[in-house]
């Protein structure tokens, strides 16, 4: 197996999510898509991992599990608390911080 | 290396076959959970993708990732992700409105993203080969990593969940 095989996938998942944050309205689907990118960054670091052999990687990536899951435990309680206040998640309405 | 036989010891043909079929199912997947017009399917779609992210570690010889990667992601945060839509959004099937009036502006951002992330890959890592006979990283070797060198990102981790712990029940508790 090649080392950029699984870069490459890592690049193409990646950028795909940038779409997707880019492109959703929603605050949910933009939530999905921020997974989709660290899920991105976890396959490069095993990758990498693999690669020379370390179990830093290893680390590394499970940590990345760890910190995701907060936030999107955090980040549903936001929206959650944003659709209570406004009866919508659209992101382009909440701009009541704009300077 | 001249000798055919080091070449076909190198090259794994099953794990390529899986790699190209898993990954090809990864991007559709992926590519439909930023473009259907329904919530709940873009959260199935997105299952697929973790799954087939589950299934890439394997092949990279990461079982422990993996087997978290499945409890954590697809068990518990998709869990998550389901209660997220039921709770604010009352309708179940396609919307219309979950797209950006400007979303067409991401897809060159993205195109061009991947543009230069893919040639600074092929140049820097081309044809380079993975070790076809891998040191295998031992769950009590990610142990003693965790509970060795990186002890403290471990601390500053359990702060972070603890704090988004409680932050999520004070944000979303009715009072």
């Amino acid at each position: 197996m090649l080392t950029s095989q699984f870069l490459l996938l890592g690049a193409v998942l990646f950028c795909i999510g940038v779409y997707g944050v880019i492109a959703r309205k929603n605050a949910v689907l933009v939530l999905m898509s921020i997974e989709i990118i660290l899920n991105s960054v976890n396959i490069n670091l095993l990758a990498f991992a693999l690669r020379n052999g370390s179990a830093d990687g290893h680390t590394f990536a499970l940590y990345i599990i760890a910190v995701a899951a907060a936030e999107v435990g955090v980040g549903l309680a936001m929206v959650l608390m944003v659709y209570r206040n406004r009866r919508s998640i659209a992101l382009d309405d909440l701009s009541e911080m704009r300077g | 290396m001249p000798a055919a036989g080091v070449f076909a010891a190198e090259l794994l043909v099953a794990q390529n076959i899986g790699f190209v079929v898993i990954a090809a199912v990864m991007v559709v997947a992926a590519l439909r959970v930023v473009t259907t017009n329904n919530v709940v399917h873009a959260a199935l779609w997105l299952v697929t993708v973790l799954a087939g992210a589950a299934a890439q570690y394997v092949l990279l010889a990461a079982e422990f990732v993996a087997v978290t990667q499945v409890l954590v992601y697809i068990g518990a945060v998709m869990v998550l992700f389901l209660f997220g839509t039921m709770l604010t959004r009352a309708r179940i099937g396609a919307e219309r409105d979950l797209n950006n009036p400007y979303s067409r502006l991401g897809i060159p951002v993205a195109a061009l993203l991947l543009a230069a992330m893919s040639v600074a890959v092929v140049s820097s890592f081309g044809d380079e080969q993975l070790p076809a006979q891998p040191r295998v990283v031992s769950v009590a070797e990610i142990s003693d990593q965790i509970f060795g060198p990186y002890l403290l990102p471990f601390w500053a981790l359990s702060f972070v969940l603890l704090a988004a712990i409680i932050g999520a029940i004070v944000l979303a508790r009715k009072d």
